[in-house]
């Protein structure tokens, strides 16, 4: 082989690797994208079965139980229109409280449960999880179109 | 009055920071020798009176100054003396300070080290690294400054957030950021070469010791958050791929790309373009990142639109950054020229190879992070991307690189046979791979994948260590001794071997934390036992205890070992006095093989807690493996060569190829 000949090959090695591997990127990328819906969407029912994506809301007053175990939990999460049952197997951050916001990971089961991997509440004391405030604005928002104003946010 | 000399001795530091950013850039344009001169005294002078500023808010913090907000804001007269130090940078505007004061002193180190430096270079570099300087001592006085006063003044302070109370805490910041600002000094030594029209080996030479600094400073860096993180949040987790990670582990994709760039720019000068391409990168990706993490829009977009101020100073400053260095890139790379040619199978194509897939994954891990914030940015929904894309995208692109790892640094330049190379490392594959495989069967259930990550982790390290033997094993055809031999190694290649046998320990660690680790969310009430991993773990008893500004319950947790008592662990959930906020702090008993981790989570009735009760194997390998890589940049940095290059200045660098060639170091 000529030195240009190589050269060329060698572009064209490193082109064809370039694009193998965007098309492996791109691929991951759109099978992992994880969606945000509100408890409102959920009640819409707009939401994929079988699919993770996150939820956020207010941790509804009342609403915690413990199971015997002491280790799965049982709660709600509303966005002030609407209330969604979760469940979850593990240990609460240090910040879940009744009314607060929580944000949780999991999938929705049959027979309309959330079943959460993972739930996040709010960092420090001074901010709700960013997706909870947007759970509870878009339904805001929502109540506001058909009834008056919104309560603020 | 403190807070008042602090500010004005970082108004002072800004006018410095002009001066240096302009005077001697005018007179490298000019030839003016004393305008050339200033950038060295700027610079000094910058650093003085940025330690100033920043000693006097460290007073005000040992003092309790509640009058200066971020004091009342950041800390409490409680606070442990060495909390109430490192709480200076546990902020946003303190955390800038840092930075500002790092920046400083690697200016400031510039000017020392490269007293051989041509007038001109130094003076441009000093330039360079002055803007940079304007930019962010700018952006610390007009929109974050730490010295603002709060009237009337809080009696107590709303103390420092406790998950930041920690020894991890203390260096990880100050670590980080001499990384990220160490780059700068790469892109400044990249954009005088360019403004200059000079770009050569000599200018890789000298770039390279400060490349190899800055990114060993970030490797510790990103190694001690993980470390820290893993403790401190409680839930054994040490790599979430989450943006404000995502934004340290950007710039050091680019960065490792950068560092074996320039290796072939110095050797064999080629890839200049591209060096200085990834130089400039790699800086951005800083900025991208002081932008992420500073500017508030990752905690959420709209607080962003909100508050836009910080960030858009930011974006500008970024945007300015790239644009003016990317046309100027535009408009000089192309005199340049090429470098030497080289064949397909070298040691050029490999680190060609090793920057392709480095700038590849830079850029997933850019697409995965910035893509959810554009959509939010635009009202086009909220999504996130999540560990499982970046797992998935990075296991194919890292195998490939590791198996190089391997192979690549034993190849000679300019052209190598495969099959020779391949011949020669034939038992070190063979044996890595069977040795590999069967390494699971001593941690847990055997799995092909744990196999495949222990055999790329003896592959490394095998290869590393054959490679070292070989050139200091004595030969019958010389005098020289053992001793002799490891001493004519060189820093740069014993820093090189080191980092890459770093590799393999995280390589391995990773795969053997991954894929054996028993993590056990429990009930435990006192006297019970649970068994994880093979140990025993009982809860003896449940206590209160008290700390100097905190109370905690405390759980004693026996562990045992073939019913052998073997630790005792003592995990506790904290009540900070000034915080709502409990904090549970997490009990290990770190280990060669394993960690044994027990973490409080939730109380419950009749005397039981839920515990965390982890078993993390071979985590230690992890952060053991960044501390090599570390050292091995550290060490590189500190070859000779890299000292001696005054008096080589006029050398070829087709002369040092060929002498390199017969010496075949580093």
């Amino acid at each position: 082989m000529k030195k240009r000949q190589k050269r060329l090959l060698l572009v064209l090695g490193s082109l064809a690797g370039v694009a193998v591997v965007a098309g492996l990127v791109l691929n991951a990328f759109r099978d992992n994208l994880v969606f945000f819906y509100t408890p409102s969407d959920i009640a819409a029912e707009i939401v994929p079965l079988e699919r993770t994506f996150r939820i956020g809301g207010l941790v509804e007053d009342g609403s915690v139980r413990r199971a015997e175990d002491g280790v799965t939990v049982h709660f709600r999460v509303t966005d002030t229109a609407v209330a969604v049952p979760v469940v979850y197997h593990g240990i609460l951050p240090n910040l879940f409280r009744e009314g607060q916001g929580v944000v949780a990971v999991g999938s929705l089961q049959e027979g309309g449960v959330f079943k959460a991997n993972q739930v996040m509440a709010r960092h420090d004391e001074t901010y709700m999880p960013p997706e909870a405030a947007e759970a509870i604005m878009r339904a805001q928002r929502d109540a506001a179109q058909t009834v008056g104003h919104p309560e603020g946010y | 009055m403190i807070a008042e000399i602090g500010l004005f001795a970082l108004i002072l530091a800004l006018l410095l920071a002009i001066a240096q950013g302009t005077l001697p850039l005018i007179g490298a344009a000019r030839g003016d020798a004393a305008l050339m001169a200033v950038g060295r005294s700027a610079a000094y002078g910058q650093l003085v009176f940025l330690g100033i500023a920043y000693a006097m808010l460290t007073f005000a913090f040992v003092t309790d100054d509640f009058s200066i907000a971020y004091v009342a804001n950041h800390s409490n007269s409680l606070l442990p003396t060495q909390y109430k130090i490192s709480g200076v940078w546990g902020g946003h505007e303190g955390s800038l300070l840092l930075w500002v004061l790092i920046l400083g002193f690697w200016s400031a180190a510039v000017a020392t080290f490269s007293r051989s430096l041509p007038r001109e270079v130094l003076a441009r570099v000093l330039g360079v690294m002055g803007l940079i300087a304007v930019g962010f001592i700018g952006f610390t006085v007009f929109t974050s400054s730490p010295f603002e006063r709060l009237l009337p003044a809080a009696i107590e302070g709303r103390d420092l957030n406790p998950m930041l109370q920690d020894p991890g805490l203390i260096i990880h910041p100050p670590m980080l950021y001499m990384g990220y600002v160490g780059f700068s000094v790469a892109f400044a030594f990249s954009i005088a070469a360019l403004i200059g029209g000079r770009l050569d080996a000599a200018w890789a030479r000298w770039s390279r010791p400060w490349t190899a600094v800055a990114w060993a400073f970030l490797t510790v860096g990103i190694g001690l958050g993980s470390w820290w993180a893993y403790y401190v949040l409680g839930w054994g987790g040490w790599w979430f791929w989450d943006p404000v990670e995502n934004a340290s582990f950007m710039p050091w994709l680019m960065g490792t790309a950068l560092l074996h760039s320039l290796a072939v720019t110095e050797k064999r000068g080629s890839f200049k373009n591209w060096t200085v391409m990834l130089a400039i990168l790699t800086f951005s990706l800083v900025l991208l990142a002081a932008f992420l993490v500073r500017s508030g829009v990752l905690t959420s977009v709209h607080a962003f639109a909100v508050d836009p101020e910080r960030g858009v100073y930011l974006l500008a400053f970024m945007g300015i950054v790239v644009a003016s260095s990317l046309t100027l890139f535009a408009w000089r790379a192309g005199k340049v020229g090429l470098g030497g040619s080289f064949g397909l199978v070298s040691r050029e194509s490999a680190l060609l190879t090793n920057n392709v897939l480095l700038a590849v994954s830079g850029a997933a891990v850019l697409l995965g992070t910035l893509y959810p914030l554009f959509l939010d940015a635009f009202g086009l929904g909220k999504i996130s991307v999540g560990p499982p894309y970046f797992e998935a995208v990075f296991l194919p692109l890292m195998l490939p690189l590791l198996l190089l790892l391997g192979f690549g640094p034993r190849l000679r330049w300019k052209q190598d046979s495969p099959t020779e190379q391949l011949w020669r490392l034939r038992w070190i594959f063979a044996g890595s791979f069977v040795f590999g495989m069967i390494w699971p069967l001593f941690v847990g259930t055997w799995s092909f994948m744990a196999g495949i990550g222990a055999f790329l982790g003896l592959w490394i390290a095998g290869s590393a260590l054959k490679d070292v033997i070989e050139r200091i094993r004595p030969r019958a055809e010389s005098q020289q001794t053992v001793g002799t031999r490891v001493r004519r190694l060189g820093r740069s290649y014993v820093g090189m071997q080191l980092a890459h046998i770093g590799v393999a320990l995280v390589v391995v660690g990773i795969t053997f934390v991954l894929g054996y680790d028993d993590e056990r969310d429990v009930r435990m009430a006192v006297g019970e036992t649970v068994e994880v991993g093979g140990y025993g773990f009982r809860l003896e008893a449940l206590e209160e205890v008290e700390g100097p500004n905190f109370t905690a319950d405390q759980a004693t947790v026996v562990v045992y070992r073939n019913g052998e008592r073997m630790t005792t662990l003592t995990p506790q959930m904290r009540r900070y006095f000034s915080q709502e906020q409990p904090m549970a702090q997490t009990s290990l008993h770190r280990g060669f093989f394993r960690d044994l981790y027990v973490n409080m989570g939730e109380e419950l009735p009749d005397n039981a807690w839920v515990m965390r009760v982890y078993y993390k194997p071979y985590m230690n390998w992890v952060w053991a493996g960044a501390v090599l890589m570390g050292l091995g940049g550290f060490l590189s940095a500190s070859d000779r060569r890299y000292r001696l290059r005054a008096r080589r200045e006029e050398e070829l660098p087709v002369d040092r190829a060929a002498k390199d060639a017969a010496t075949a170091t580093g």
